[in-house]
C-alpha cells in the first residue's frame, strides 16, 4: 500500500488519458450489468422455482386442458401434500398493450405459495368473494388500483353470455421479496368456469407441492403413470425443470449474452487498457529505469505497472457497477415479459473479479517489458 | 479553387498517410468501432429476421376470419355453421363456384428442438384441401402433400430444420395424437414453415373439438375486395368476428418481441458507441500528441487552423469508416441467414427465422460508425488546432 500514492500519481499525469480509459471500462461495466439484469430477467423464475413444487401439464403441450377432476386423485398421491389448479385467462385491461399473466386458480393455490406475501383479512376477503382478484404490487401500482376497486378485463381466450369484458373486485394485493414477480393476477376458477362458455370442468395444469425435494422423480412419475391411457395423459415435472423448459424455448439467451459480453470487454475494456498502459509505460522508459537504479527490483517494477492497469479497471468498473445497480433498484421496467428487473450479488462479484482479472491481462505485456527493461539501455535511449 | 480547400486536402491526405506509423494506437479505434458495428448489426438482425417471417407469411389478397376478440388463432374458435355462413362472403375468391377458403386448427404440440433436444411448442395447423388453393406461394419441396381423411402430415422446411422427430417417412407421435410425415413444404421461408399441416378433421378429434373451427383464411377476389368482405361478416347477425387483412395479422404478431430486441439493440449499441468514442478520443489524442512538432511546422509554414481542424477529423472519420466496414462485413458474413427458433411471446408459439442483415441494417451501422468517428475526433482536432506554434515546436 506504500506505493499507491506513486501509482495514483502516475494516473494523473495524463489525466484526459486517464479519464477516457476509466470511462471506457466504465461503459463496459454498465453494459456488462446490463446484459446481466437482462439474462437474469430471462431467468430469475427458475432460480427462484419451488425445489419441493412439481408442475403437471398435458402431455401434448401446455395449451391442451386437463379435467379438473384430476384435483383429487392428486392429492390423493403417497407424497404429495398439496396441489392447486391454474388455467391461462388470457386478457388486457383498457387498451390491447396492457398485458399481464391473468391466471385463474382454486383457493388451495396460495398456501403452496408462500413466497406470494398476503395481508391475512385480504386473503379472507378474496376466499369468500366470487369475484375477487389478489393481484401483484408491480401490476396494482402501474395501473394505480386499490383494494376495493372494480376491474374490467377484456378475456381474449374465453368469453361470457353477456360479452367479452369480464368483471373483477380488488380483494387483495400481494407482495414478494426482490425478485418475485408481483405482476400476475389472479381470481376464482369456479367464476371463471361459471361463466365462460364452452371447456367446462376443464384446466391448464397442476401445481404440486410434495413432501421431500428427494422424491421429486418418483412422485412425479406416480403422477404421470395415474393417467396413462385416459384421453389426457399428463407430464409432470418440477417447478424448476418446467420453467427452465420455458426458457429453452426462448432460444440460447446465454449465448448470444456471453457472445456480445466478449465484443464489449474485449474492445472496450482490454483493447482501449492494453493500449493505454503500453504508452505509459514507453513515455515512462527513462524513469523507470531510474526506479531500478534506486533499488526497486524488477518484480517491484512490474507490480506498479499490473496494480496501475488493476486501478484504472477497477475504477472504471466499479463505477458501472454501481451506476446500474441504481438505475436498476430505482424501480421496476414492469414490461409484460420481462417482469423482475434485478441485479445479483453474484454478478457483482463476478464483475468485479473481471476487472481483476482483465486488468492484469492489460497489463501483462507492458509490466513485463517494464520489468525486462534493462537500466543502462532505457537511461542511454533518451 | 480557394486555396484553402487546397491545404486541407493536402494536411487531410499527409494525416490519413501516416496512419500505419500508428498502427497500435489507431488499432484501438478501428477495432473497438468494428466491435460496436457487429454487436449492432447482429442484434438487429435477430430482430430483423423475426419480423421478416411473420411479415412473409402474410399476402395482402387474403383475410383471415377469427372470432371478435381473440388476439391470435390460438385463442379463437368458430362453430362448423358459422364457417359455413363465412364461406358465402362477397368479395372471396371463387374457383369453379368453390370458395377459395381453408377452415383451420390451430393447436401447439411439444416437439423436441433438434439443437437442445429440449421440447418446444410447434404449431400443428389442421387444414382442409384448399389451403394449397388459398396459400398459392406454398410449395411441396420433398415427398407429397398429405391425404385428407388419414393421418398424414406435411411439415415446414424450417420445423424440418429446426425439429427433431419430423422428418419425411417419420412417425410423430405425441399423446393421442399419430401423424405419419410424409413431405416438406416450403413458403417464402415465412413462419408458415415452422408449422406442420395435417387434416382438420384429425386434430378435430383428438382434441375431441367437435365439428369447430378456429379460423378462416379466406383468398380474396383482389386486395380491395377486403372491404366488402369484413362489412358483410361483421354486419351479419349469424356471426360474432373479426376478419384481419392477413399481413396485418402477421405484422401485428411480431410487434413485440421485435420492439423488445430492437429495444435492447438500440440500449446495447448507444451505451458500446459511447466506449468506442472514448477509445477514438484515446487514439486521436495520441495521434495528435505524436504529431505535435509537424503539425505545429505545418502551421508555420502559414497551413490555417480549419484545416489541420479538418485533418484530424478525416483522420478520425477514415479509422471509423474502416471500422465500420470490417464491422458490417464481419457481421454479415457470421450472421446473414444463421438460422435459429424462438418462442414468440405473443402465441407461446415457436417461430424459426433466418437472422437477416439487410442493406438498410448495414448502412445503419456504417452511419454510426462515421458518427462515431466524427465525435470521437472533434476534441483533439480542436486540441490540435489551438496549438501555440512556438511551444509545439519546442516539444522534443
Amino acid at each position: 500500500m506504500r506505493y499507491f500514492p506513486l501509482i495514483w500519481r502516475n494516473l494523473l499525469r495524463r489525466k484526459v488519458r486517464t479519464i477516457f480509459t476509466v470511462g471506457s471500462v466504465f461503459i463496459a461495466l454498465v453494459l456488462y450489468s446490463f446484459l446481466m439484469v437482462v439474462q437474469s430477467a430471462f431467468t430469475l423464475g427458475v432460480d427462484l422455482a419451488g425445489v419441493d413444487r412439481l408442475v403437471m401439464m398435458h402431455r401434448i403441450s401446455l395449451i391442451q386442458l386437463l379435467p379438473i377432476a384430476y384435483l383429487q386423485q392428486i392429492r390423493a398421491t403417497p407424497g404429495v401434500v398439496g396441489a392447486a389448479h391454474n388455467t391461462w385467462f388470457g386478457g388486457t385491461y383498457q387498451d390491447q398493450a396492457n398485458q399481464f399473466a391473468i391466471i385463474a386458480v382454486d383457493p388451495g393455490y396460495f398456501p403452496i405459495y408462500p413466497e406470494a406475501r398476503i395481508p391475512e383479512d385480504q386473503l379472507k376477503n378474496w376466499m369468500i368473494d366470487r369475484q375477487g382478484a389478489v393481484v401483484g404490487r408491480a401490476t396494482a401500482d402501474k395501473y394505480g388500483w386499490k383494494i376495493g376497486d372494480k376491474i374490467p378485463i377484456q378475456g381474449t381466450i374465453w368469453t361470457t353470455k353477456q360479452g367479452r369484458t369480464w368483471y373483477f373486485n380488488l380483494d387483495a394485493i400481494y407482495d414478494g421479496d426482490k425478485g418475485f414477480d408481483t405482476t400476475n393476477f389472479f381470481f376464482h376458477y369456479e367464476y371463471l368456469d361459471e361463466n365462460r362458455q364452452g371447456a367446462y370442468g376443464m384446466v391448464g395444469w397442476y401445481v404440486v407441492k410434495i413432501d421431500d425435494p428427494v422424491n421429486a422423480a418418483a412422485v412425479a412419475s406416480r403422477l404421470d403413470s395415474r393417467f396413462v391411457n385416459s384421453p389426457a395423459e399428463t407430464k409432470t415435472s418440477t417447478e424448476k425443470a418446467f420453467l427452465q423448459g420455458f426458457v429453452n424455448q426462448i432460444g440460447n439467451i446465454k449465448a448470444i449474452v456471453i457472445a456480445i459480453l466478449v465484443a464489449v470487454l474485449f474492445t472496450l475494456f482490454l483493447l482501449v487498457l492494453a493500449n493505454t498502459m503500453a504508452q505509459a509505460v514507453r513515455e515512462r522508459t527513462s524513469e523507470l529505469a531510474v526506479l531500478k537504479t534506486l533499488g526497486y527490483s524488477n518484480g517491484l517494477v512490474l507490480a506498479l505497472v499490473l496494480g496501475e492497469s488493476m486501478l484504472l479497471a477497477l475504477v472504471g468498473g466499479s463505477l458501472g457497477l454501481a451506476v446500474t445497480w441504481f438505475a436498476v433498484s430505482g424501480g421496476s421496467f414492469n414490461n409484460a415479459f420481462l417482469p423482475v428487473f434485478v441485479m445479483r450479488y453474484r454478478d457483482v462479484v463476478i464483475g468485479l473479479l473481471l476487472c481483476c482479472l482483465l486488468g492484469i491481462v492489460a497489463g501483462a505485456l507492458p509490466a513485463a517489458a517494464a520489468m525486462r527493461l534493462r537500466i543502462t539501455d532505457a537511461l542511454r535511449r533518451t | 479553387m480557394p486555396a484553402w480547400i487546397g491545404q486541407t486536402f493536402t494536411v487531410a491526405a499527409l494525416s490519413v498517410r501516416t496512419i500505419p506509423q500508428r498502427l497500435g494506437s489507431s488499432a484501438v479505434a478501428v477495432v473497438g468501432i468494428a466491435g460496436v458495428v457487429i454487436v449492432f448489426i447482429a442484434v438487429l438482425s435477430i430482430g430483423e429476421g423475426f419480423r421478416a417471417a411473420l411479415a412473409d407469411a402474410g399476402s395482402p389478397g387474403r383475410a383471415i376470419v377469427m372470432r371478435s376478440g381473440a388476439d391470435s388463432e390460438m385463442t379463437s374458435g368458430l362453430g362448423g355453421q358459422e364457417v359455413d355462413v363465412i364461406k358465402q362472403a362477397p368479395g372471396l375468391r371463387r374457383d369453379h363456384n368453390r370458395p377459395t377458403a381453408s377452415s383451420e386448427l390451430y393447436v401447439l404440440v411439444d416437439v423436441n428442438k433438434r439443437s437442445t433436444a429440449t421440447p418446444a411448442m410447434v404449431p400443428l395447423r389442421g387444414v382442409e384441401q384448399t389451403a394449397l388453393d388459398v396459400r398459392d406461394e406454398v410449395q411441396i419441396i420433398e415427398g407429397r402433400m398429405l391425404r385428407f381423411g388419414t393421418n398424414e402430415a406435411v411439415v415446414g422446411r424450417s420445423a424440418n430444420r429446426q425439429f427433431a422427430g419430423v422428418d419425411v417417412g417419420s412417425t410423430f407421435k405425441s399423446g393421442n395424437l399419430t401423424i405419419e410425415i410424409v413431405g416438406i413444404f416450403e413458403s417464402r421461408g415465412s413462419v408458415t414453415e415452422t408449422e406442420i399441416w395435417c387434416d382438420g378433421r384429425l386434430i378435430q378429434g383428438v382434441y375431441q373439438r367437435g365439428n369447430s373451427f378456429q379460423s378462416v383464411l379466406a383468398s380474396l377476389d383482389s386486395p380491395a375486395s377486403f372491404d366488402t368482405f369484413k362489412d358483410w361478416l361483421t354486419s351479419n347477425p349469424q356471426l360474432n368476428v373479426q376478419v384481419r387483412r392477413e399481413t396485418d395479422y402477421y405484422a401485428a404478431q411480431s410487434q413485440m418481441m421485435t420492439g423488445l430486441i430492437r429495444g435492447i439493440g438500440y440500449t446495447i449499441a448507444f451505451l458500446m458507441g459511447i466506449g468506442a468514442v472514448f477509445g477514438a478520443i484515446l487514439t486521436m489524442y495520441t495521434a495528435v500528441a505524436t504529431r505535435t512538432r509537424e503539425i505545429a511546422t505545418l502551421r508555420a509554414l502559414g497551413f490555417n487552423t480549419s484545416s489541420v481542424l479538418i485533418s484530424v477529423l478525416t483522420e478520425s472519420v477514415v479509422l471509423a469508416a474502416l471500422g465500420g466496414a470490417i464491422g458490417g462485413f464481419a457481421a454479415y458474413a457470421a450472421f446473414n441467414g444463421y438460422q435459429t427458433s424462438t418462442m414468440n411471446f405473443q402465441t407461446f408459439s415457436q417461430v424459426a427465422f433466418a437472422f437477416a442483415v439487410t442493406r438498410t441494417l448495414l448502412v445503419q451501422g456504417l452511419t454510426y460508425a462515421l458518427v462515431m468517428g466524427l465525435v470521437g475526433g472533434l476534441m483533439p482536432a480542436i486540441r490540435a488546432a489551438r496549438l501555440p506554434i512556438a511551444s509545439a515546436l519546442r516539444e522534443l
